[in-house]
Formats: structure tokens, sequence, C-alpha cells
């Protein structure tokens, strides 16, 4: 898993973003190769979950470029819910469907996106619920389940969309402390399998286990792109000293 | 007379009040569905992006919900047919008029409904790579819709009262039958109070339904 190849599947180049006269991010530049796992870290409002949300464009930027396996994410050309169908995403707060069963949230994007037949999509999404241990769950609604078994649902939900790269925007911080690893364990066997993935998360043992790279953030700037062992061994800015010497000690 | 009760003669109308009764019904049935699809249309178009779709369905909304509606049914009854140059009938005036009243009050009922959807849930539907319409479609107006079913019902309830106003222009609901059997029978209190009967029993029933229904949604989530 070390092997990374050289294509570059993600690449933010100088990414800025305001709301009004606030600016969010600044100058964002980093780039993720084809199976690279990157976590994204850094104090709440620092600008993490508006930074991946700019790589599938949830959030519109103002200067710089996004390129998504090739594609430009911020040209008014681009043909953005094609793109978003292949890049599949996590939320903080799950955001399954309510309205629908746990199967219907795994097989309306493929049926309505990717026009799969009905069979084939219920086919997929029973191969992937089994694969995050929830089969028996899939005619259930979502408010019947717990919260670590509605995040693994969504990752099943995002995974039946063969995406190209997975981004998770805090994945397991909604989550109370016993259901964590449940998710984190599905999160480490994506890795391996050679996902592409970019996740805001503050869980530092995910990072050490599977990470290649470790963005920090401060104040809208990525202050630190290094290697895993460079972060966690010798961080170069103060800033994250700090950060990692806060949230290691306990 | 001399100021005595006499409800026999309401079986004798029964049939007849049936006819005013069904119509009322129809007016109340059409002028719901066709409010509620074309309210929810009005939403959109208040919610959207594009300013001057925005502003035209805002302006028709605010007129709309702004004038009496015995005003609403007398103008369209009395203009219409100037425009149109044949007369429409006082039924079909009735229905036109409430289905586009009602879209009014439903619209902001649907607005609001849209907007209690979550961001998330918005940006989760985009991000599986649905476009507007599909998000629209398939995640947020039935979330919508299903949060505002009390609120929608209990507009409906003022619209089935609501629908006696077209005794204004002689459409022939259940007032107007109740009336017009009064006079037949020279027994006009007892009808009107019959009449009166007969809306407050549907409407205490519906809103019997409204409050199970808000009960029912109140466990969940």
């Amino acid at each position: 898993m070390n092997q990374v190849p050289n294509s570059a599947m993600i690449e933010m180049r100088n990414v800025s973003k305001w709301y009004g006269q606030f600016q969010v991010l600044t100058d964002c530049s980093t780039r993720v190769s084809k199976g690279e796992v990157i976590v994204v870290c850094g104090p709440s409002g620092s600008g993490k979950s508006t930074l991946i949300k700019c790589v599938n464009g949830l959030e519109v930027f103002q200067q710089g470029e996004v390129i998504v396996d090739g594609t430009s994410v911020g040209d008014p050309k681009t043909d953005l819910p094609r793109l978003r169908a292949h890049v599949g995403m996590v939320f903080q707060h799950f955001e399954l469907f309510p309205h629908m069963t746990i199967t219907d949230n795994l097989t309306i994007g493929q049926i309505k996106v990717l026009r799969r037949s009905k069979e084939e999509a219920q086919e997929k999404a029973a191969r992937l619920l089994d694969r995050v241990g929830l089969k028996q769950q899939a005619h259930k609604h979502p408010g019947q389940l717990s919260g670590g078994q509605q995040q693994r649902v969504a990752i099943a939900r995002a995974l039946c969309m063969d995406p190209i790269c997975m981004l998770f925007d805090e994945p397991t911080s909604a989550l109370d402390p016993e259901m964590i690893n449940e998710v984190l364990d599905v999160m480490v066997e994506l890795a391996k399998e050679g996902m592409t993935m970019m996740c805001v998360s503050h869980e530092m043992g995910f990072a050490r286990k599977v990470a290649h790279r470790v963005i920090f953030m401060d104040q809208g700037r990525i202050i630190e792109d290094a290697t895993r062992d460079e972060f966690f061994g010798t961080p170069r800015s103060e800033r994250a000293q700090l950060f990692l010497s806060k949230i290691l000690s306990h | 007379m001399h100021g005595d009760f006499d409800f026999s003669v309401l079986v004798d109308s029964l049939p007849f009040l049936w006819t005013g009764l069904q119509f009322t019904l129809k007016l109340t049935a059409v002028a719901m569905l066709g409010g509620i699809a074309l309210g929810t249309l009005l939403a959109l178009a208040r919610l959207s992006p594009i300013a001057p779709l925005a502003r035209a369905a805002s302006w028709y909304v605010n007129i709309m919900r702004s004038i009496p509606l015995v005003m609403v049914i007398l103008w369209f009854f009395l203009v219409i047919p100037l425009i149109t140059g044949k007369p429409m009938g006082a039924e079909n005036s009735a229905l036109v008029t409430f289905t586009l009243f009602e879209a009014a009050f439903y619209c902001e009922i649907m607005r609001a409904g849209i907007q209690s959807v979550s961001r998330g849930q918005v940006a989760a539907g985009y991000a599986m790579g649905f476009t507007y319409g599909q998000n629209m479609r398939l995640v947020i107006l039935p979330q919508a819709f299903r949060n505002m079913l009390p609120v929608l019902l209990t507009q409906t309830i003022v619209l089935f009262q609501d629908t006696s106003l077209v005794y204004a222009i002689g459409a022939k609901d259940l007032l107007k039958a109740a009336e017009v059997a009064g006079k037949n029978y020279n027994r006009p209190v007892e009808m009107v109070i019959f009449a009166a009967l007969i809306y407050f029993v549907m409407c205490y029933s519906l809103s019997f339904v409204v409050k199970r229904l808000q009960q029912r949604f109140a466990f969940k989530r």
C-alpha cells in the first residue's frame, strides 16, 4: 500500500474562496494520486470541510482550479452531476434519505443516475450491504439504525456508484465512541484495497494506520502537507505541533 | 311556522342536498390537488435563483393573498367572459378560481416545507449525482411534503369551508342547495342548520385526522 502510482486523481491549484468579505480558503494547493489516502486535519473552522467539498463542487470557489480525473470542477461547461456520480461522499451526519428504505437508499442513485436495471442495482446493493455487515437491515428505514450502522450504510451507498475516489467529511465525529471503530474498520479496509481517499478526520489512529499523507489546515490555509511519517515524526510548523500535542496528549 | 322546527322535510330534500354536496366536494378536491401542484411550482419559482421568476411568483402569491376570496371569485366570474368572449358557467369559474387562489396558500406551505429539508440532505442528493430536478423530485419534495402534511390538510379544511363563498356567483354547492331547498319547502332555517351540521361534521372529522397525523409524525426520527 505504500506503492503509490503517480497519476493525479485530484489536483487543487491555488484554490481560494470567500463568503462575502470573509476568506475561508486561501491559495490551497495539493495533489492526490490514484490510490492515495489523504487525511485532512486542523482546528474547527479551518476550512477542511469546505476544501473537500470543492472537490465535487458542492462548494463553489472563486479562484484557482480543481481537477478531478482530468475534469475541471470549476469550469461552467463541466457536467457536475456526471462528475459527482463517480466521486463518493460520506457526510458527518450520514444524510441517508429518511423516507426510503436502506435498499432504496443504495439503489436510487444506481437506477436514476447510472441507469442500471433495478435487478442489477439491488444485487449490487445487497453485496455492498453484506460487505459492511448490514445485510439484515436492508428493508429498514435509516431512523431504525444506530449512528454507526447508518454511517456504514452511507459508505455502502457511495460505493454502489463505483466511485473513482471517496471524500469523507468528518465521518466519525457525530458518532458515539463505541461506534467509531466499526466505521473506521470499513474505511481502513477500503484504504487497503487501494481506494483513493480524502478524509477530513481527527482520528489520528486512522491516519497513522492508513494515510499516505496528512494535510494540516489552519485559518483557510494548508499549513502542512507531509507524508505520514514526517507529519507524526517531526511536523515542521509550530501550529501543527501544537495541534498534535493537544489532540494526542490524552 | 310559529317558530317551531320541522325537520321532517330534510329527508325529502336529501337527494337534492347531495347534488350540492357533490359539487362542494368536487371543488374542494380539484382546488386541493390543482392548488398543491400549482403551489409547488410557485414555491420552486419563489426559491429559484432566477430573479425575475422568483419576483413574478412572489407577486402572484402576495396579490392573491391580499384580496378577499369572495372578490376574486366575483372578479373571475365577471371578467374572464369579457376576455374570452364566452360565458364560463359558475361551476367552471369556481373550479378555476379556487385552484388559482389556493395555489398561493399552498405555495407558502410548500416553500416552508422545502426549506425545512436540511442542507445536508440537499448536498447528499447532489453528491449522488442527481440533477436539480431529480434532487427535488426524489429527495427534497417527498420530505417537504411529509413534513408539511398536517399543515396542508389544515389548509384544505379552510378551503372546504371557503367553498361556500361560491354562493356569490350562484354556483350550486351545498349551501346553495340548502338555500334552494329551504325556499321550496318553506323551511329555510332548518335547511341552513342542517347544512351547517354537515360542514361541521366533515371539518371536525378531518381535523381529527390531522391531529392523529401530527401525533404519528411527532414520534418519527
